[in-house]
């Protein structure tokens, strides 16, 4: 079957976007098929589309964020939206107001898409519970972070033509990262074979039990990779300290010029950002030839324009049945 | 003004089950002036009022060893006017409030306050633990004696566990002179941390920091080389992992003085139910799995359980509406609590009738060192009626209970309370 009559036969039918553990391998080429028809936006002269026009996006972010919030604004923006930023880095238990008062007091100002990102896993849930507007997830604690995720798999789908058979290495902090878990979800159902990498004090509780290879030791599966996925040590996350410096974890896991010369010469080297060079990356290969980071960050705004286009045409579809 | 006497009730052809005395017989009982005055066929005796039983069990009261009545302090939340109507309401004729209120029950005061607060409620008997600690902030030992002698039936730092091993071991030798229990929520909390769920593959899947089953069990086995020590009569509140149950299993074939009580949800719900992020299933000790519901209702067709109990713990709609994170720990649901006991127990052919009872009358009673939970002559009246087989849809929203954060929210179940009696008093009749 082509692509084309894939697309036409297929119906979009989520309001939210979550997490990519439920989706269908399907649905998340949709999505990438749908992010496809909006990249050739960003080289237009005029870079606005209508779809959206009169509805209002709300980035609510109680976490830092460059390239996420960013770029959701700039994808609401692109695809005419109105755009609230919302920000509140401390907790807003603290502040005494809840996220669901949050939530609710947005809506009643005719909020019609919520971009929420939070340092509590399951808070996106939580909002699709107590509100009606579309809900997307632009990362929860170490739950989710399907954006990234998608934006990761367009990437090498970009350079590759399709993720069958590849070996896509992830590397670093597992226990604590919601784009390793969305990465799992996304690379697997898209025929990839998976390997976390890192030390066991990194790894989380039953790792064995999802569809991945494990390794505690780089320089013995980094030829496999097809891919390599570098992700940052959530420091802010960290209890205790798995591990005894920054020093021993670059020498076990960074992806120095040194290991990658063992990789085969056309890995893709990515990372979801920020970057700590000189920690799990070393400068020189994060701005080598073999790096699609910047690249990432370029699909991000066709992938986030898809979703925020679907979810909308989503909520549109089931505002009609009623 | 004239002493109030208080009426005499007669119970026709009930099924009387007495699991201290061994009873489990079609029978007629009469209570008069707050006591048990005859059991026997065919009582012919005059009553101010007749309770036809017919096809009905007639128990003790029962005894929950562990509520949270949120008074004082937490007024909205919940009153111990309020609780003692939900727990009538759920059968139970006598519960021991735990001291974590705001502030603390650490001293001979607060539990004279409780105290108070039951008898003006006049449903449920109430009695209260004290603080082992002071605040139960876990460093220095709280008045124990004075409040042994205010009436205290034992010590506990519940909603968290004595972490420093020397402050632990002060405890139990200081408390050993009292003849009182003390009981622990055992959970390490160098191990346990932050986390909100059972460390396994559903919090890694969630995102949700763990709690590792040892956080809990390697307390208790610490606890039990102390109890080695001190001779002192110790209480495992609310075990959860099948790791408990084997130390607890370990500890009373040595003949230590050792008991232990499970929950509703520890017996009935696994960590499965967390998958939503709904809060109700938020719960410490958190929801374990399958394997360990197993082994606890393995350790109860073994008799290693002593008590079960509720862990009744109201909490607003609204701070259960947090973040899964955030929002608090705790179920209430004193008032389904038989049913579920039944769903769990019975219906699993785990046990029968007289054996849960025990675990709900009697063993209690004695872990609490009081004359209570059985129902012979000259015993104090305090008994339920229940109907085994009577079906009914649990509605949080028509709770005695100011807790709404049931989980069990439209079940069907097993079972209805009918009667409560306390000390002879109709304290809760079931609607019709």
């Amino acid at each position: 079957m082509d692509t084309q009559t894939k697309t036409e036969k297929f119906q979009w039918t989520r309001k939210h976007l979550i997490g990519l553990s439920d989706l269908s391998r399907r649905e998340i080429e949709f999505i990438l098929d749908t992010a496809q028809s909006f990249e050739e936006f960003s080289t237009r002269s005029i870079k606005k589309a209508p779809p959206l026009r009169g509805k209002v996006v709300v980035n609510m972010f109680f976490e830092d964020s460059t390239r996420t919030r960013n770029s959701f604004t700039l994808a609401a923006s692109r695809l005419s939206a109105d755009v609230i930023e919302f920000t509140e880095k401390s907790s807003s238990v603290s502040k005494g107001e809840t996220l669901i008062d949050t939530a609710r007091n947005l809506e009643a100002m005719g909020v019609d898409i919520v971009v929420i990102r939070h340092s509590a896993g399951g808070a996106p849930k939580l909002l699709t519970r107590c509100i009606n507007a579309c809900v997307v997830n632009a990362g929860d604690g170490y739950h989710e972070h399907p954006t990234q995720a998608l934006l990761d798999v367009y990437t090498i789908r970009q350079v590759r033509g399709s993720l069958d058979g590849l070996k896509i290495g992830i590397v670093g902090d597992i226990a604590h990262s919601r784009v390793a878990r969305s990465n799992i979800y996304a690379m697997t159902k898209l025929g990839a074979e998976v390997t976390l990498v890192g030390p066991p004090t990194l790894m989380p509780a039953r790792v064995q039990d999802l569809p991945v290879k494990v390794s505690y030791n780089l320089d013995a599966v980094i030829e496999d990779f097809d891919v390599i996925n570098m992700l940052r040590i959530q420091f802010e996350r960290l209890g205790g300290n798995p591990f005894p410096s920054v020093r021993e974890y670059s020498h076990f896991f960074g992806l120095t010029v040194e290991r990658l010369k063992r990789a085969k010469p056309d890995i893709l080297v990515m990372h979801p950002g920020p970057m700590n060079r000189g920690v799990e990356i070393e400068s020189e290969v994060a701005d080598g030839p073999n790096s699609v980071i910047l690249r990432q960050v370029a699909n991000g705004l066709a992938v986030r324009m898809a979703v925020l286009f679907l979810v909308n045409q989503a909520a549109a579809q089931e505002q009609k049945e009623k | 003004m004239a002493k109030m006497i208080s009426e005499t009730i007669l119970i026709k052809n009930g099924r009387l089950i007495d699991p201290k005395n061994k009873v489990d017989r079609k029978a007629d009982i009469l209570l008069a002036d707050g006591q048990v005055v005859k059991i026997g066929k065919n009582l012919t005796e005059t009553a101010d009022r007749l309770i036809d039983a017919t096809d009905k069990i007639v128990a003790p009261g029962l005894i929950d060893l562990h509520v949270h009545f949120r008074e004082p302090g937490d007024e909205e939340e919940e009153t111990i006017a309020s609780g003692s109507a939900a727990a009538v309401a759920g059968g139970f004729t006598s519960v021991v409030c735990m001291p974590n209120t705001a502030p603390a029950i650490d001293e001979a005061t607060a539990v004279e306050y409780v105290h108070r607060m039951g008898r003006q409620a006049r449903k449920t008997y109430i009695y209260v633990m004290g603080a082992i600690t002071k605040e139960r902030a876990g460093k220095e030992l709280a008045e124990m004696g004075l409040m042994a002698q205010a009436g205290a039936v034992g010590f506990t730092d519940d909603g968290s566990g004595v972490q420093d091993t020397a402050v632990m071991l002060r405890a139990m030798k200081y408390a050993s002179m009292f003849d009182c229990f003390i009981a622990q929520h055992c959970e390490d909390r160098s191990l346990a941390r932050n986390g909100v769920m059972n460390a396994g593959y559903n919090a890694t899947v969630l995102g949700l920091p763990g709690m590792d089953p040892l956080a809990e069990e390697l307390m208790l086995w610490r606890d039990i080389q102390l109890v080695k020590k001190t001779g002192v009569r110790y209480h495992a509140q609310h075990i959860s992992t099948a790791g408990s149950v084997e130390i607890i299993r370990q500890a009373k074939a040595q003949g230590l003085p050792v008991t232990c009580e499970v929950t509703p949800h520890h017996l009935l719900l696994t960590e499965e139910a967390v998958v939503n992020y709904d809060t109700y299933y938020k719960v410490n000790p958190p929801l374990r799995t399958q394997k360990d519901i197993e082994a606890i209702r393995q350790a109860v067709a073994d008799g290693v359980i002593d008590a079960l109990a509720t862990d009744h713990a109201p909490h607003l709609k609204s701070e259960k509406e947090l973040e899964f994170l955030t929002a608090p720990c705790g179920i209430a649901g004193i008032e389904c609590a038989l049913p579920l006991y039944r769903k769990a127990l019975i219906d699993t052919g785990v046990c029968g009738w007289p054996q849960m009872l025990s675990m709900l009358t009697y063993k209690p009673a004695s872990i609490l060192n009081v004359a209570k939970g059985s129902l012979a002559v000259g015993d104090r009246a305090d008994a339920v009626i229940i109907d085994p087989d009577a079906q009914w849809t649990v509605d949080s929203s028509k709770f005695y209970s100011k807790g709404r954060n049931c989980p069990y929210q439209g079940w069907t179940v097993k079972t209805k309370v009918l009667y409560t009696i306390v000390a002879g008093e109709i304290r809760f009749a079931a609607e019709d």
